[in-house]
C-alpha cells in the first residue's frame, strides 16, 4: 500500500518532466503582419508548444498580456512559444510591432 | 509616423523613467553626471549590438535564449540596485547633511557610481535592443526614411519628456525626506523587475506559473492604459499576475528591508 502511493507519487512528481517530452506542437505564421491562423484552439490543462515562422521581412513581437508571453521573432525566423497548462477560456494575442492587422486569439477548451 | 512614435515611446519610457528616478535619488553623489553619461551611451551601444545578435540568440537554449537573455539583464539590474538600495541606506546620514551645505558633493573612493552606470546601461540595453530591432524592421520594410526618423525622434523625445517630469516631481521633495521616500522608490522598482525576470523564466518554462491571474485588476487599472504602463515600470504593476510573481515580488521586498532592518540595527550599536 505504502510501496504503492510512493510508486503514484514518484509518477506525480515526474509528470510534468514526462509531459515536457510529449507535448504537442501547433504552427502559426506571419504573412503580411497578419497572423494564420488568426484562431487557435488548444486542450484545456495541457502543455502546448507554439511555433510561430514569421515569413514576413521585419520583426515582429508575439506578445499575449493575458498569457504572460512576449518574443520578438526575427525576420524569416521561427520562434517557439510554450503555453499553457491553461484553464478554459479565450486569450488574446498581437504583433506588438503592427498591432494594427496582427491580431489572434487562443481558445482553450 | 505617429505609429511608430508610439510604439518606439513604450519601448524608450521604462529605460527613461529608470534613469529619470535614480538621477533624482542620486543628487549628491559625485561625479555621478559623468557615470550617468557613460551609462546611457553603453547601454545604447549595448542594445544597438544586442540587436544586431538578436536572431543567433533567439535559437539557443532549445530556443528560449531570448527569454534567458532577458531574465539574466533583469536579474542583473535587480542585483545593482539592491546593492544601490544598501549602500544608500548606508550613508543616507553622510549624503543629506553634505546636500545641506549646499553644492557639497560626497566623493569618496566607492564603487556606487559604477552601479549607478550599469543600472542606467541595463535598462536602456533592454528595451533599447527592442527598440532598435523595431526600427530596423521598418527601415528593412522600405519606410519612408525621413517619416522614420521623425516618428523614433518623436518617441525617444516623449521618454526624455516622462522621465524628466518623474525626475522634477522627486527632485521636489525636500532633501530631508529624500532617503525615506527614495528607498521605498528604488525597493519597489527593484521587486517589480524582479518578478518581471521570473516571469521571463516562467516562458522559458523553467519555471511554474502558480496560477496565470491570482487576481484581475484590469478593470481598476489595465496594465494596457497609460498609467498602468508607468505603474508597471515603477512598481511592478500587474494587473493579472500570476502566483510566481506575486511571491517574488514579497519575497525581495522581505529580504531587502530584512537586511535593512539589521543594518540599522547595527548601527544604532557602534553609535551607543
Amino acid at each position: 500500500m505504502i510501496n504503492r502511493s510512493i510508486f503514484v507519487l514518484t509518477l506525480m512528481g515526474l509528470s510534468p518532466f514526462v509531459m515536457a517530452a510529449s507535448t504537442d506542437s501547433y504552427e502559426l505564421s506571419i504573412t503580411n503582419h497578419r497572423f494564420e491562423p488568426a484562431e487557435l484552439i488548444i486542450p484545456a490543462n495541457t502543455r502546448v508548444k507554439l511555433v510561430v515562422h514569421n515569413r514576413d521581412n521585419s520583426p515582429e513581437e508575439f506578445e499575449s498580456h493575458t498569457l504572460h508571453r512576449e518574443k520578438i521573432i526575427g525576420p524569416n525566423q521561427s520562434g517557439v512559444i510554450n503555453i499553457g497548462p491553461l484553464p478554459a477560456g479565450e486569450y488574446e494575442f498581437v504583433g506588438e510591432f503592427h498591432e494594427d492587422t496582427a491580431r489572434g486569439r487562443i481558445v482553450v477548451q | 509616423m505617429l505609429g511608430t512614435a508610439i510604439i518606439i515611446f513604450r519601448e524608450v519610457l521604462e529605460a527613461a523613467l529608470i534613469v529619470g528616478l535614480v538621477l533624482a535619488v542620486t543628487r549628491g553623489v559625485d561625479g555621478r553626471l559623468r557615470w550617468v553619461g557613460i551609462g546611457i551611451g553603453g547601454g545604447i551601444l549595448g542594445a544597438g549590438l544586442l540587436a544586431l545578435v538578436a536572431d543567433s540568440i533567439s535559437p539557443l537554449a532549445d530556443g528560449m535564449g531570448q527569454e534567458i537573455i532577458n531574465a539574466t539583464i533583469l536579474f542583473f539590474a535587480v542585483i545593482m540596485l539592491s546593492w544601490h538600495l544598501l549602500w544608500m541606506r548606508k550613508h543616507a546620514a553622510e549624503i543629506t547633511q553634505k546636500v545641506n551645505q549646499v553644492g557639497q558633493a560626497v566623493s569618496r573612493g566607492d564603487k556606487e557610481p559604477i552601479i549607478l552606470a550599469l543600472i542606467i546601461g541595463l535598462a536602456i540595453l533592454r528595451e533599447g535592443s527592442e527598440a532598435v530591432l523595431f526600427l530596423y524592421g521598418l527601415a528593412a520594410a522600405g519606410s519612408n526614411s525621413s517619416e522614420l526618423l521623425l516618428g523614433a525622434s518623436m518617441g525617444i523625445l516623449g521618454g526624455i519628456v516622462a522621465g524628466s517630469i518623474l525626475y522634477f516631481g522627486i527632485a521636489r521633495i525636500p532633501v530631508g525626506k529624500l532617503f525615506q521616500v527614495s528607498g521605498w522608490l528604488i525597493l519597489l522598482l527593484t521587486a517589480g523587475l524582479a518578478s518581471q525576470a521570473v516571469s521571463y523564466l516562467v516562458q522559458a518554462d523553467l519555471l511554474p506559473a502558480m496560477g496565470y491571474a491570482v487576481w484581475d485588476s484590469s478593470f481598476l487599472i489595465s496594465e494596457r492604459s497609460i498609467a498602468g504602463h508607468v505603474l508597471h515600470i515603477l512598481i511592478g504593476y500587474v494587473d493579472h499576475p500570476m502566483g510566481i510573481q506575486v511571491m517574488t515580488y514579497s519575497l525581495t521586498i522581505g529580504l531587502l528591508v530584512a537586511v535593512m532592518y539589521v543594518m540599522s540595527q547595527q548601527q544604532a550599536k557602534t553609535r551607543s
